[in-house]
């Protein structure tokens, strides 16, 4: 029986902390649902920190520890949050190496969600820093995609950023990427929107409409190979890209790497909408649902 | 009591000249990088570097952007600053660091971001996992960053082995203090439970509040201050500023006026020399 992404990183966690005798930072972490149950029940003997509720100091903080050589988790409990949190990892802990030649590596987990949530913690907030030098960032979905991530940490010196969805926590299964040959359409879904792909893939694969999936995850430093850029120039209706974050964020950043190296010219996307979310179900921003994205492909179709 | 002021004079002395170099140079326009002189207020780094000294601690040291004298403060070798500040390789950060950012693993000191008041988070992260005895040197202005505050507050939940010393030369940039807030940093530490003092810059009173420190507990140490030149650069904002440095010096009398000689001596030959080499 496979494992859980949630007992994944929780195996993960205390095989981190016992082995380096490392920190796990965090606000509210031994508070009630241990992050979801994504932690193991320890506390700071065993290197469990509490941080206060000084969001900006504690990225500081972990800076600290990193600079120490701990190799420290952070876990950002709303990637909302990151706009405070993230200051001090992306100017100091990021630069370290090339302005002192001192490592600063940190695994930063933070964890994204939507509904109800309203209009500042909710959905993926990466764009906001991802322009900056000597991060890197994944968003694994699957246990195994975390495995890698974790591994590639440890033999690195620089910080990580990964992305997490809570949805994703109950997640047993392996998401690989699906290519037919000769493609109506290509998708390649970010974050919590790749459960979604999936599920448009089978609804379309019953239509003998053939839609490729090419999940992105591993999403700074950003490499697709030429294999890969052949077969998006292959898509009949072009490519549809989705994620849990505006247009205007990581997705218009990845497309224009994409369309500078393979000059596809029809990519869609599709990710929050345009708007403030409130903090009622009435008006929230989510991002994509499997229909939707399955209403905006028979859209692309017939408009092609 | 002589014998300690003459060590403080005597590292106080070797900023003060390296620092009048460095103004000489920036006039000459050799040196076109910003540059935040110690020059008035090396007292403080210098008097707690002796200190430190005589109790055989070598802390890890998170100045922020005006650092010449924490790092010569902190016997950091001159000649790397030197080439620090003329941009090569072999200088104390790598070339990297100029003025702002001093960078040392010799001397434990770690180098600053360019944000007022980061180096006060980084230190205690540092501190609380290294447990090593720390120092962090804050000016009165970066005290009212709400991260500095809010890691001042920690440091007495955490009861770490670290120093807040801060450099209150009462100016940021230009704007006074009394133009900025009515509170003293001192006694905002004490309501955070932290043993604190407000002094001035005689080394006296700066070593009377902290020879029983151990850096087993936090403090934190105001001292008064009074910055000399501009707050970047080379220039003057203000006439007859008080000096600690000529003050010692003339109440030490001859033994201090040699210290001084022979490192204004020293240091000036080094700054020829690689200049020339340059």
């Amino acid at each position: 029986m496979e494992k859980t992404l949630r007992d994944t990183i929780k195996e993960i966690t205390k095989k981190h902390l016992k082995k380096f005798k490392s920190m796990v930072f965090g606000q509210n972490l031994t508070g009630v649902g241990w992050v979801d149950n994504t932690l193991p029940k320890l506390y700071e003997k065993d290197g469990i920190i509490e941080l206060p509720m000084a969001d900006v100091a504690d990225g500081g903080i972990v800076t600290g520890a990193g600079l120490m050589g701990k190799r420290p988790f952070y876990i950002i409990r709303y990637q909302g949050y990151n706009w405070f949190n993230m200051i001090f990892i992306v100017n100091y802990a990021c630069k370290t190496k090339e302005i002192w030649k001192k490592p600063c590596p940190i695994f930063i987990r933070g964890i994204a969600l939507e509904g109800n949530i309203g209009p500042v913690s909710g959905s993926s907030q990466i764009s906001i820093f991802y322009k900056m030098p000597n991060i890197k960032i994944f968003s694994p979905m699957s246990s195994n995609e975390y495995k890698f991530v974790y591994k590639k940490f440890l033999n690195s010196d620089d910080v990580f950023y990964v992305s997490e969805h809570r949805k994703s926590f109950s997640n047993k299964l392996n998401l690989k990427n699906s290519l037919p040959k000769n493609p109506d359409i290509v998708l390649m879904p970010i974050s919590v929107t790749r459960f979604e792909a999936e599920e448009v893939k089978n609804y379309f694969d019953k239509k003998k409409i053939k839609v490729g999936i090419m999940h992105l995850w591993k999403l700074k430093p950003f490499n697709l190979s030429n294999k890969d850029y052949k077969y998006l120039k292959k898509s009949k209706y072009g490519v549809l890209m989705t994620d849990n974050d505006f247009k205007d964020g990581l997705m218009s950043i990845l497309a224009s790497k994409i369309q500078t190296r393979s000059r596809i010219s029809k990519f869609f996307f599709m990710g929050l909408k345009d708007k403030t979310a409130g903090h009622h179900t009435n008006v929230d921003n989510i991002p994509p649902t499997a229909s939707e994205i399955i209403s905006k492909i028979n859209q692309i179709i017939k408009n092609n | 009591m002589k014998s300690f002021r003459l060590n403080v004079l005597n590292r106080a002395s070797i900023s003060r000249i390296f620092d009048e170099r460095v103004y000489d140079l920036i006039e000459k326009k050799i040196i076109k990088f910003p540059v935040y002189l110690s020059a008035g207020q090396e007292y403080v780094a210098c008097t707690i570097a002796e200190i430190c000294n005589m109790k055989r601690i070598k802390p890890m040291l998170f100045g922020q952007h005006r650092g010449h004298s924490i790092y010569l403060g902190f016997s950091g070798n001159v000649k790397d600053l030197i080439n620090e500040m003329l941009g090569k390789k072999n200088g104390c950060t790598y070339g990297m660091g100029g003025s702002l950012s001093i960078h040392s693993e010799k001397i434990n000191m770690f180098g600053h971001d360019g944000f007022m008041g980061s180096n006060a988070p980084i230190a205690v992260g540092a501190c609380l996992a290294s447990k090593k005895p720390t120092i962090v040197f804050l000016g009165d202005a970066a005290v009212e960053e709400d991260y500095v505050l809010s890691s001042i507050s920690w440091i007495a939940k955490k009861q770490l082995p670290i120093l807040f010393v801060i450099e209150d030369n009462n100016f940021a940039v230009l704007t006074s203090k009394d133009e900025r807030r009515d509170w003293k940093i001192n006694n905002v530490a004490k309501s955070f439970n932290i043993e604190s003092a407000d002094v001035n810059d005689n080394p006296l009173n700066i070593y009377k509040s902290l020879k029983n420190y151990k850096f087993k507990k936090p403090f934190l140490i105001n001292v008064r201050t009074n910055r000399l030149y501009w707050h970047s650069g080379a220039g003057k904002d203000r006439k007859n500023v008080f000096d600690r440095l000529e003050d010692e010096k003339r109440k030490l009398g001859r033994k201090a006026l040699e210290i001084y000689l022979k490192n204004n001596l020293k240091i000036n030959n080094l700054w020829k020399k690689l200049l020339e080499i340059q």
